[in-house]
């Protein structure tokens, strides 16, 4: 280890930066920009690089490895197309406030702005999808920067962060020194919530006949699931997650009410509707979560707890804003609550509309039904498996279906709503996370579009389960054309245009399964569970025409619900 | 309603950029922006003119907290300010009503920084609504063009602390 005040080259202090981050893993992919960086790279052996094969693999990978960990994911990618691969990545880090570092090679300083080749205005593109960024204009600066940028991803709320590193700051030589503090004039997150405001909150809390907890991702990430669960359960109060907050209370948990909004449960938009106090927790009532607004929550009294003052007031207006850390602000609010409301009344209100509703899907037809996949993964990994979903119908139904059980296995593109996401952000999980499952869950769509990364899971033999959903449909597109489109399936249908999956997989070097037998499904899947030796491919052949139920229509208040489609095909 | 706004920043390049875009990204109006250096050098102050709702001021007034380069941000709406503009406006005169022209340069205190044979260039300086009318009198005249600078504005006397970066007051609004 090179001490304090050594000279080194720029490409030598951003490995000494990595290191003092306490970085693992690089996730990246070389280019003429970064030969400096992978000259030195070649001597590094405690940070280690995996080879992508597409940049945006990489921000995924950096992605999955920062929600399954916790810790800060890193993307080192060449100039011009490297970086601008890497766009979608970020702004889907951005958009799900995942913690993670983009360093993107750069042109040399003097040809900035010249168009020069492989130069793109990284800057500029990332502006609007970075928490910050930066261009090192000068080898002094790298070291700060490299720290501020590390900062910045973690703190507050957390997001992607990237650094431009011209070619010729990677040659320059100067004296290194790693900062001990951070100071950026314009960034003090409140951590601490506001003290009077949070005696208001549990004075009204204590007296609600109806109180509901709203909790999503900013939960899990300020790891106060435990805050959480003591909270809900000392008081007796139910709780809905977002699907960025599943796991947040245990689902098999009474008070769990699993997931609100779009494709939530009938009894936890029911809650919702008819709640007198909501407490939201780090959720940030996204669109797909409230419906109309104007409908939303109506008669509740509405408590918003948030890291980001953005938030609050942004969708929908609220009685009683508190910034800060959920986790600081629950414990404080735990203090506070001296008395508990009571809420048995309620309680049994909700059951019933549990026992009203329930979730179901077909069964007698004998057809594979992803829903049945997907409960029999929950019970074979007793809801502690990292389970990461592509985008689509199968991730609603993993959503509805997969008892998360702890935080930190939902994983999935929620914000941004990324095909493509979850086999790398899959594989970025399985390096972060050896000791649990790592199950990644695509449907036939999404599965393409980042394929090539089943080369990087298969060189490093990671025990990735890989399961294929296939319906021979971009089945959530077809599920809304069907029901809002005239059933016009246009462009939706790929079972002329689907490949042979256990074939191509196969070819990476992959064990690879296929079923559309709803008596095999068990076998296959402890199979899977049991493989250690790298990854293994399912593939389930599911009834191609399902669509997910309930469903709150675009909208439309999450009072009016679509429960099912009946045979022959008329909803209730 | 019209807000002002006045947010002073990381005297940096990208900072202006990064308010500009947050503007158009979040679909606000941005009626106008102007920046210059403060006092100390790392710093530039922003004056931003727009308009919208109480709801929606309290979004931007938020939005631009969040930046990483701001550093303060204050509104100045319905605060004792110093508003000033500046406009350069460039009109077409005759023989005739040249003296009348000039009377009212007078009454607006406005200076004449330029003149030709069919021209005068008028320099004016004032509150945007001083300004307004100004425009509104010599339109009649015919103004061949004309550039106004977007206003920059501070609290009159002892600053006003509101809306402070980090402070949890915000959170009441
Ligand atoms: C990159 C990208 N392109 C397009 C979409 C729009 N889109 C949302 S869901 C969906 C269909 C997904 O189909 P599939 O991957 O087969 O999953 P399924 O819905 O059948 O489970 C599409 C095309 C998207 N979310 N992301």
């Amino acid at each position: 280890m090179t001490s304090k005040g050594h000279t080194l080259i720029g490409a030598e202090i951003f490995f000494e930066c990595l290191r003092r981050e306490g970085v693992e893993y690089i996730f990246g992919y070389p280019g003429g920009a970064l030969l400096k960086i992978y000259e030195k790279l070649y001597d590094v052996d405690d940070i280690k690089h995996i080879l992508v094969r597409h940049e945006q693999g990489a921000t995924h990978m950096a992605e999955g490895y920062a929600r399954a960990t916790g810790k800060v994911g890193v993307v080192l990618v060449t100039s011009g197309p490297g970086a601008t691969n890497t766009v979608t990545g970020i702004a889907n880090a951005y958009m799900d406030s995942s913690p993670i570092v983009i360093f993107t090679g750069q042109v040399p300083t003097h040809l900035i702005g010249n168009d020069a080749f492989q130069e793109a205005d990284i800057l500029g593109i990332t502006r609007p999808i970075t928490k910050y960024n930066f261009l090192v204009k000068d080898v002094n600066e790298l070291a700060s920067t490299i720290r501020k940028a590390f900062f910045l991803a973690r703190t507050g709320r957390p997001g992607p962060v990237l650094v431009d590193l011209p070619k010729d700051v990677m040659n320059a030589k100067c004296t290194f020194e790693y900062p001990e503090k951070v100071e950026i004039r314009g960034y003090k997150p409140t951590v601490q919530g506001h003290t009077m405001q949070i005696k208001k909150a549990a004075a009204k809390i204590k007296h609600a006949k109806k109180p509901l907890l709203y909790v999503g991702g900013g939960i899990i990430m300020s790891e106060a699931a435990k805050e959480l669960t003591f909270f809900a359960k000392t008081h007796r109060i139910p709780v809905t997650m977002t699907l960025q907050g599943l796991g947040a209370l245990p689902a098999k948990d009474e008070l769990s009410l699993g997931m609100l909004g779009m494709h939530g449960t009938y009894w936890a938009n029911q809650a919702v509707n008819n709640c007198d106090v909501l407490i939201a927790l780090g959720a940030r009532f996204d669109d797909r979560v409230t419906g109309k607004t104007e409908t939303f929550a109506t008669q509740a009294y509405k408590i918003h707890v948030d890291i980001d003052p953005t938030a609050i007031d942004k969708n929908v207006l609220v009685d009683l804003p508190i910034v800060g850390d959920v986790k600081h602000i629950l414990s404080e609010l735990s203090v506070e609550m001296t008395e508990s409301p009571d809420t048995e009344e309620w309680l049994k209100t909700i059951q019933a509309w549990r026992e009203d509703c329930p979730l179901v899907y077909e069964t007698e037809d004998g057809k594979l039904r992803t829903e049945y996949v997907i409960e029999q993964i929950s019970e074979k990994t007793g809801g502690e498996a990292i389970v990461v979903a592509d985008v689509g119908q199968h991730q609603m139904w993993i959503a509805q279906y997969y008892q998360f059980n702890n935080p930190r296995l939902q994983i999935s593109s929620a914000g941004l709503g990324t095909m493509g996401f979850s086999l790398p952000a899959a594989i970025g999980a399985a390096f972060g996370v050896q000791d649990k499952p790592v199950i990644s869950i695509s449907g036939d769509g999404g599965f393409m579009m980042n394929i090539q990364e089943l080369v990087t899971a298969a060189y490093h033999k990671i025990p990735l389960k890989i399961f294929l959903i296939n319906n021979s449909y971009l089945g959530m597109v077809r599920q809304w054309q069907e029901l809002f489109h005239e059933k016009k399936y246009s462009f939706t249908d790929l079972s002329e245009n689907n490949p042979d999956y256990v074939k191509v997989v196969a070819s990476f070097g992959i064990p690879a399964f296929s079923t559309d037998n709803p008596n095999e499904v068990s076998e296959l899947l402890d199979k899977a569970l049991a493989y250690n030796e790298g990854p293994i491919f399912v593939e389930f052949k599911v009834a191609r025409e399902d669509m997910v139920f309930p469903m709150v229509p675009a909208g439309a208040s999450i009072s009016d619900m679509m429960i099912k489609r009946l045979n022959p095909k008329t909803l209730v | 309603m019209k807000h002002t706004i006045s947010v002073l920043v990381e005297n940096k390049f990208g900072a202006l950029n990064r308010v500009a875009a947050m503007f158009s990204a979040r679909g606000f109006n941005l009626e106008s922006i102007s920046i210059g250096e403060t006092e100390d050098p790392e710093i530039s102050r922003m004056t931003i003119v727009t308009e919208g709702d109480e709801q929606i001021l309290g979004q931007i007034v938020k939005q631009l907290n969040r930046l990483i380069d701001t550093i303060k941000v204050l509104d100045l709406t319905g605060a004792l300010t110093v508003e000033r503009e500046l406009a350069l406006i460039t009109v077409f005169y005759q023989k005739s009503n040249r003296s009348e022209l000039i009377g009212l340069c007078d009454i607006f205190k406005a200076n004449v920084v330029d003149i030709t044979q069919k021209t005068f260039t008028l320099e004016i300086v004032g509150p945007p609504e001083k300004i307004d009318s100004a425009i509104n009198i010599l339109i009649p005249f015919g103004i061949k063009e004309m550039a106004r600078s977007g206003v920059v504005a501070l609290s009159r006397g002892e600053q006003l602390n509101r809306h402070k970066k980090g402070s949890s007051e915000v959170l009441a609004i």
